[in-house]
C-alpha cells in the first residue's frame, strides 16, 4: 500500500517536471506548433494556436489542464504529424516492447550463464567470467551493434543487417542491447555472490551435508539474483532508452526511432509522450519487482540501483 | 585470521591507469601524439586500411583515424567529465537537501527533493536526454546538460542515503555526547563519510558519461559534423561499414576503453576505501 | 579420562594448520579424540586455535587454511570408527549432518536470511534421508521444541532476520542435531545466550552424550566447562597447555595461563576486588609470544587489596535522575515510569536481556532520546529544560563508554588523534593537548606506541583503554558503560574490569554499568537494578551462584 502511494507520488512528480519541461521550450510552443521557430508564421495563426492549446490562459489553468488530460490519456497532438501523440505512439510502441523484451530476456539468460560460473570453485572460469562482464558493461551498445552487423549479416552473412519484421530480424538487435545490459545485471548480481560465497551461511550448510550443487543453486545464486532483479525497472528504462539508437542502425520501426525524429524536428509533444510512457513503465515495473523482492528478501537494498544508473 | 588486503595493484589496475594516462594526455596536447591533422582532407587517401602511415586508416575524405580518434579524446572525454561534474554538483544539491533537512522545520523541503529525485530516477537517462535536446535543440551544451540530469539522481541518491546513515552512525553520536557543534560534527564527520562512496561513483559515472554523450553523438544530436567527436565519427562511418570497418571500430574501442578504465579505477578506488 | 573401552566416536592426532599470511601455526600438533558417553570442552581465548581445531575434525577449514595431520578418525553411519575421507572429499557431505554435526556460533549470518527456518533445519533430513517438505515438518517442529523454541510452528516461516540472537542460536542447534548424530561439535553455542537459555543448551548437549554420543564442547566460559564437561582441553597459541577432568584442572592449575583465565573470571569475586595480580599485566595476553609464558606466582588472599571506594552512603547528592521515564516506540512500550538515580561515586548495575530497553534507557541518560514522559536530570539540570548552551555544559559532566569502541571512533583515526579531539571538545587548549593525552593513555594503561597506531589495529582492549580513556578526557562525574566488556576475552575483561575500579579510585567517578552478563555485573556494583518485562526499573532478584 505504501509502495502503491510512494509510486502514485513520483508519477504525479513526473507530470510536474514533465509540465516544468513544457515551460522552458525556447519562444513559444505555439511557433512550435505552427512551424517551429523561424518560421514565418502570421500573427493570427499564432494566435489560432495559442488558443488552441490554451496557451493564453493563466499558468496554473494550464497546469491542472495539463494534469487532467494526462489523467485522461490524453498526451495531446504532435506538432509535425498533426495527430494526436497516443496514436502516434501506439504505432511505435508494440515493435520497441518486443525488442525490449527479448533483450531484457537475452540480457538475463547471458547474465545467468555468467553467474553460473562466477557461483563455482574454478576460480580461472570466475575471473575470466568477471572480465567478461565488465567488458560487456562498457561496450556501447550503438558500437557493438555495429559490429554484430559486420559479422554476422557482413561476414558470415547469416542475418540481416536491417530489421523490418520477423524472428530473424529481431535477433542481431536485441543482442546488442542484451548483452551491455546483461554485464551490468551480472556485476550486480556478481557482488551479491562473492558476499554470498564466505558468509558464515555457507559454512553452516555444508555441515549439514549440503553438497556443493546444493550450495550453489539453494544458497549462493539466490543472493546474486536477489540485487539483479531490484534492477529490472531500471533495465527496461536502459532498454528502452538503447532501442532509440539501435532502431536507428538497423533502420528498424519503432518508439525509439520515432522520438529520434521527433527530436531532430523538434516535435516536443512526442517526445514528451514517450518519455511519459516509459517512466510509468519504469514506475510500474518497479513496484511490481519491488513486491516480488520484498518476498524473497525481506532486508531491502537502495544502493544497487543508484550504482547501476550513473 | 583476517588476511590483510595487500594495497598492490592488480594488473589491470595497471593497465587502467596507463589508459586512464595516454586518454588524459590526448585531451591534454593532442598535437603531439596524433600524426596527422585530425581534419585535413585529402581525396587521393581516402579509405586506406589500418597500415603503413595510417595505423588506424583513412576515412572517405583521406582524414586519418588515429589523429581523429586522438583529437576525439577532447571532446568526447571533456563532454563526459563536465557532464559528470554538473550531474555530480546536482545530485549533492539534491541529495544533500532530502538527507540534510532532518529537522522538522524543513521537512517540505525534504519531501519535496525526495520526489524530485525519485521522478528524475524514473526518467531513462537516454530518453530524459533525447527530451533535453528536442527542448533545447542539439549541440554539446544539450548533451552536457541531458547527461548530467540523467546521471543526477544517482548521485543524489547515494548522496542522501550516506547522510543519513551518518547521522545515525557511532561516531557522529560520540561526538554530539561530547558537546560538538552541529557545524563541526558536519564538516568533519558528517560530509566526508557520505562523500566517500560519492566519489568512487562519480569515476564510475564518467564512463557511462561518455557512453552516453557519445551515444547522442552517434544520433548526430552533439558536436557538429567536422569535428572528431568519437560518437558522431560512428555515425559518419556507418554508411561505410562493410567497405570500411576501421571506421567504426576504432573509435568504438576507444570509448569502450574509456569506459572500461573508469570503471576499473572506481572498483580500485572502492577497494581501498573500504579497507578501514 | 574416560572408562577404557568406550567406543572413539573421533580424532584427530598432530593437527597443524597455518595460513599462508602468518608464520607461527594457527594449530600446533593438537592431539585429541572423544568417546562415546563424553563431553570434551575445548578452552581458550579468541586466537587459541581452538574452533579451528573443531573445524578440522569436521574437514570444515576455511579454505586458505593449510592443515596437515598424521590420523583423523571419524564415526561412520554404521557406528563403528572408521579413517575420515580424505581433504576436500566427497564423502564428506555424507557424513556432516548424518553422523557427525556442527553447531556453528551465531555470528550474523550463521542462518541463510533468504532461508525459511523450516527449510535451514530441515535441510539435513532432506539430505541424508530423502524426506520430503511434509515428511519433514513434524520432526522439524519437535527438534525446534526441543532446543528451547516451544512456539516453532508458528516460526517455520521465519527468516533470520525475524530472530533474536538467541533464538538463532537454538535453530542452529536445532538445525544441526535433527538428524541424530552422534558426534557433535558445538562452537561456543552458548555466546549469545542468557542464562536460562545457555543453561538449557548445555543440558541438551549433555543428555546427547549420556545417550551415547560423544560432544566436542568449544567455549571460553568455564561456569560452561563445570557444569558439563568430562574432559577439559585448554589450549592458547594453537598449542594445548593441560589437559584433565574439570574438577583437577580448575581446581588445580598446573598452567600459569589456566590460573590466570580461573582467576579473571569475575564469578565468586566480590566487589572490590582486583581480579589479576597488577604483576602480570601485558605479560600474557596482550602481547602473546611465542615462548612459553612465565609463570605467575599463585594468587593469595592478601593480594586481593581493596580496589574501590567504598560505597557512598545514602544521603549523598545523585548525579543522574531519570524519574518516571516513558518511551514507546510506535505500539510498542520499551520503558515504562522507569525511575533510577545513581549517587556521586557510586557503581548502579543494570542486567537484562537484549531487547529489554537497557540501550533506550542509556540514550534517555545522554540527552539523544527525549522521552514521551517522564525526565533525565544530570546532577539536578533536566535535559528537556536546557538550553543549547546548558546541554554543551551537561555533556562534559556525563560520558559513555560503549560496546564497540572502534565503530565510534572516527575512520582511520589514530588514538592520539582520538585523544586530542576529545580534549579540544572538553576545552582543553591546543598546547596543552598532547601532554594531557599521554596521561590520560598512561592513566588507563596504554602504551604509548599504542597511541601512535590507527584505532583499527589495536587489540580489542586496547581499543576498549582508548574507548575508557577518551571518556575521562572531559573528567566527567558519571560513566555510563553500555557492555564494556561483553565482545572481549577473559583476561582481557578481567583486566579492564580492574581498571574500572582503578578509575573509581582515583577520581571518585560514578558509573552506571549495562551489561547482560550477572557475573560481571555483581562483581562491579554496589547496586544491581533490572528492567523489569512492564518496562519499570526495579532491584533485581539475586541470582545463585552457578
Amino acid at each position: 500500500m505504501i509502495a502503491l502511494g510512494g509510486a502514485v507520488a513520483v508519477l504525479f512528480t513526473v507530470a510536474t517536471l514533465a509540465f516544468l519541461a513544457l515551460q522552458l521550450l525556447p519562444g513559444d510552443s505555439a511557433e512550435a506548433a505552427v512551424g517551429g521557430p523561424g518560421s514565418q508564421a502570421s500573427a493570427e495563426a499564432l494566435a489560432a494556436a495559442r488558443a488552441q492549446y490554451g496557451l493564453d490562459r493563466p499558468l496554473v489553468v494550464q497546469y491542472f489542464d495539463f494534469l487532467g488530460r494526462l489523467l485522461r490519456g490524453d498526451l495531446g497532438t504532435s506538432y509535425a504529424q498533426k495527430i494526436p501523440v497516443t496514436d502516434v505512439l501506439a504505432h511505435a510502441l508494440p515493435p520497441t516492447l518486443a525488442l525490449a523484451a527479448t533483450a531484457l530476456l537475452g540480457a538475463w539468460v547471458l547474465a545467468f550463464l555468467s553467474l553460473l560460473i562466477a557461483s563455482g570453485r574454478s576460480r580461472v572460469a570466475r575471473a575470466t567470467a568477471s572480465a567478461l562482464d565488465l567488458v560487456a558493461a562498457a561496450m556501447p551498445n550503438f558500437w557493438l551493434a555495429s559490429l554484430l552487423v559486420l559479422l554476422f549479416a557482413g561476414t558470415l552473412g547469416w542475418l540481416p543487417a536491417v530489421s523490418t519484421g520477423g524472428p530473424s530480424g529481431l535477433v542481431l538487435p536485441a543482442l546488442a542491447l542484451a548483452i551491455p545490459t546483461a554485464g551490468f545485471i551480472a556485476q550486480v548480481c556478481r557482488s551479491g555472490i562473492d558476499d554470498a560465497r564466505s558468509a558464515p551461511f555457507i559454512d553452516s550448510a555444508r555441515a549439514r551435508g549440503e553438497t556443493p550443487l546444493g550450495l550453489r543453486f539453494r544458497h549462493v545464486l539466490r543472493h546474486g539474483i536477489v540485487p539483479g532483479l531490484t534492477l529490472t525497472g531500471w533495465a527496461l528504462g536502459s532498454l528502452l532508452g538503447g532501442a532509440a539508437v539501435i532502431e536507428v542502425v538497423f533502420a528498424r520501426p519503432g518508439l525509439g526511432r520515432t522520438l529520434v525524429s521527433a527530436v531532430l524536428a523538434r516535435d516536443v509533444p512526442v517526445v514528451l509522450g514517450g518519455v511519459l510512457i516509459s517512466a510509468l513503465a519504469y514506475v510500474v515495473v518497479t513496484l511490481v519487482t519491488d513486491l516480488l523482492v520484498a518476498r524473497l528478501d525481506p532486508r531491502t537494498e537502495g544502493r544497487i540501483e543508484a550504482m547501476a544508473r550513473v | 585470521m583476517s588476511e590483510f588486503r595487500r594495497a598492490r595493484p592488480s594488473v589491470a589496475e595497471i593497465a587502467a591507469a596507463a589508459v586512464a594516462a595516454v586518454l588524459l594526455l590526448a585531451v591534454a596536447i593532442p598535437g603531439l601524439l596524433a600524426p596527422h591533422d585530425p581534419l585535413a582532407i585529402a581525396p587521393d587517401q581516402a579509405f586506406r586500411p589500418p597500415g603503413g602511415t595510417h595505423p588506424f586508416g583513412t576515412d572517405e575524405s583521406g582524414r586519418d583515424i588515429l589523429s581523429r580518434v586522438i583529437f576525439g579524446a577532447r571532446d568526447s572525454l571533456l563532454i563526459g567529465l563536465a557532464a559528470t561534474a554538473a550531474g555530480l554538483g546536482l545530485g549533492l544539491l539534491l541529495g544533500g537537501l532530502a538527507g540534510g533537512s532532518a529537522k522538522r522545520g524543513l521537512a517540505p523541503l525534504r519531501f519535496a527533493a525526495d520526489r524530485i529525485i525519485e521522478a528524475l530516477f524514473s526518467f531513462p537517462g537516454m530518453l530524459l536526454a533525447l527530451l533535453i535536446i528536442a527542448i533545447r535543440g542539439p549541440g554539446v551544451s544539450s548533451v552536457v546538460i541531458a547527461v548530467a540530469l540523467g546521471t543526477a539522481p544517482g548521485y543524489a541518491r547515494m548522496v542522501r542515503g550516506g547522510i543519513r546513515s551518518a547521522i545515525g552512525s557511532a561516531p557522529v553520536e560520540a561526538a554530539r555526547l561530547q558537546g560538538d557543534r552541529p557545524a563541526r560534527v558536519w564538516s568533519t564527520l558528517i560530509l566526508p563519510e557520505a562523500m566517500r562512496p560519492v566519489v568512487v561513483l562519480a569515476a564510475l559515472g564518467i564512463g557511462h558519461a561518455v557512453i552516453l554523450s557519445a551515444a547522442l553523438g552517434f544520433l548526430g544530436l552533439g558536436s557538429p559534423p567536422p569535428a572528431p567527436e568519437w560518437g558522431a565519427m560512428l555515425n559518419a562511418g556507418r554508411p561505410y561499414l562493410v567497405r570500411a570497418w576501421w571506421l567504426t571500430v576504432f573509435p568504438g574501442a576507444c570509448i569502450m576503453l574509456a569506459g572500461l578504465a573508469a570503471t576499473v579505477l572506481a572498483r580500485a578506488l572502492d577497494r581501498r576505501g573500504r579497507f578501514r | 579420562m574416560s572408562d577404557l573401552g568406550t567406543e572413539v566416536l573421533a580424532a584427530i592426532t598432530d593437527l597443524t594448520v597455518r595460513f599462508p599470511s602468518q608464520e607461527r601455526a594457527a594449530v600446533d600438533r593438537v592431539s585429541l579424540e572423544v568417546r562415546s558417553g563424553e563431553v570434551v570442552a575445548l578452552v581458550g581465548e579468541s586466537g587459541s586455535g581452538k574452533s579451528l581445531t573443531g573445524r578440522a575434525l569436521l574437514d570444515l577449514l576455511p579454505t586458505r587454511a593449510r592443515a596437515s595431520w598424521s590420523d583423523r578418525r571419524i564415526a561412520g553411519a554404521e557406528g563403528s570408527a572408521v579413517t575420515a575421507p580424505g581433504r576436500g572429499a566427497a564423502a564428506w557431505t555424507r557424513v556432516r549432518g548424518a553422523a557427525a554435526a556442527f553447531v556453528p556460533q551465531d555470528a550474523l549470518g550463521a542462518l541463510d536470511p533468504l532461508r525459511r527456518i523450516e527449510f535451514e533445519t530441515g535441510d539435513a533430513l532432506r539430505l541424508h534421508r530423502g524426506s520430503g517438505r511434509a515428511e519433514r515438518r513434524a520432526p522439524v517442529v519437535a527438534a525446534l521444541v526441543a532446543a528451547g523454541i516451544p512456539d516453532a510452528e508458528e516460526r517455520l516461516p521465519q527468516r533470520s532476520d525475524e530472530l533474536s540472537g538467541g533464538l538463532r542460536q537454538r535453530v542452529l542447534l536445532a538445525a544441526a542435531t535433527i538428524g541424530d548424530p552422534r558426534i557433535v561439535v558445538a562452537d561456543e553455542p552458548t555466546t549469545a545466550l542468557d542464562a536460562a537459555y545457555r543453561d538449557r543448551v548445555l543440558s541438551a548437549l549433555r543428555a546427547r552424550a549420556d545417550a551415547g554420543a560423544g560432544v566436542l564442547l568449544i567455549t571460553h566460559d568455564l561456569g560452561s566447562v563445570r557444569s558439563v564437561a568430562n574432559r577439559v582441553l585448554v589450549m592458547r597459541d594453537g598449542r594445548v597447555l593441560e589437559t584433565g577432568a574439570p574438577e583437577d584442572v580448575l581446581a588445580a592449575p598446573r598452567h600459569a595461563f589456566t590460573r590466570e583465565l580461573i582467576e579473571a573470571s569475575p564469578e565468586r569475586a566480590p566487589r572490590g576486588t582486583r581480579l589479576l595480580d597488577r604483576s602480570a599485566e601485558e605479560t600474557l595476553s596482550e602481547i602473546r609470544t611465542d615462548s612459553e609464558p612465565p609463570s605467575a606466582p599463585v594468587r593469595h588472599p592478601a593480594d586481593l587489596r581493596i580496589a574501590a571506594a567504598p560505597a557512598p552512603a545514602p544521603g549523598t547528592a545523585s548525579i543522574l535522575d531519570l524519574a518516571e521515564v516513558s518511551v514507546a516506540f510506535g505500539p510498542r512500550t520499551v520503558l515504562h515510569r522507569a525511575s533510577l538515580a545513581v549517587r556521586d561515586g557510586e557503581t548502579v548495575g543494570l542486567v537484562g536481556p537484549s531487547g529489554s530497553g537497557k540501550t533506550t534507557l542509556l540514550r534517555v541518560a545522554l540527552g539523544l532520546l527525549r522521552p514521551d514522559h517522564g525526565d533525565a536530570r544530570v546532577g539536578g539540570v533536566s535535559w528537556a529544560a536546557a538550553a543549547v548552551r546548558e546541554r554543551r555544559a551537561l555533556h562534559q559532566r556525563l560520558a559513555l563508554v560503549p560496546q564497540d569502541p572502534l565503530a565510534s571512533f572516527p575512520r582511520g583515526g589514530s588514538g592520539l588523534a582520538i585523544l586530542r579531539d576529545a580534549l579540544r571538545a572538553a576545552g582543553v587548549g591546543r598546547g596543552l593537548r598532547h601532554s594531557r593525552a599521554l596521561a590520560l593513555a598512561d592513566e588507563v594503561g596504554l602504551a604509548a606506541s599504542a597511541l601512535a597506531r590507527p584505532a583499527a589495529e589495536l587489540s580489542g582492549g586496547q581499543r576498549q583503554r582508548l574507548a575508557i580513556a577518551r571518556a575521562l578526557a572531559r573528567a566527567p562525574r558519571i560513566l555510563l558503560l553500555d557492555e564494556p566488556v561483553s565482545a572481549l576475552d577473559l583476561t582481557v575483561q578481567a583486566r579492564v574490569l580492574d581498571l574500572l575500579d582503578d578509575v573509581q579510585e582515583e577520581r571518585g567517578t560514578a558509573m552506571l554499568f549495562v551489561s547482560h552478563d550477572r557475573a560481571v555485573i555483581d562483581h562491579m556494583s554496589d547496586r544491581v537494578l533490572h528492567v523489569k518485562p512492564d518496562g519499570s526499573i526495579g532491584e533485581a532478584p539475586t541470582e545463585p551462584p552457578r
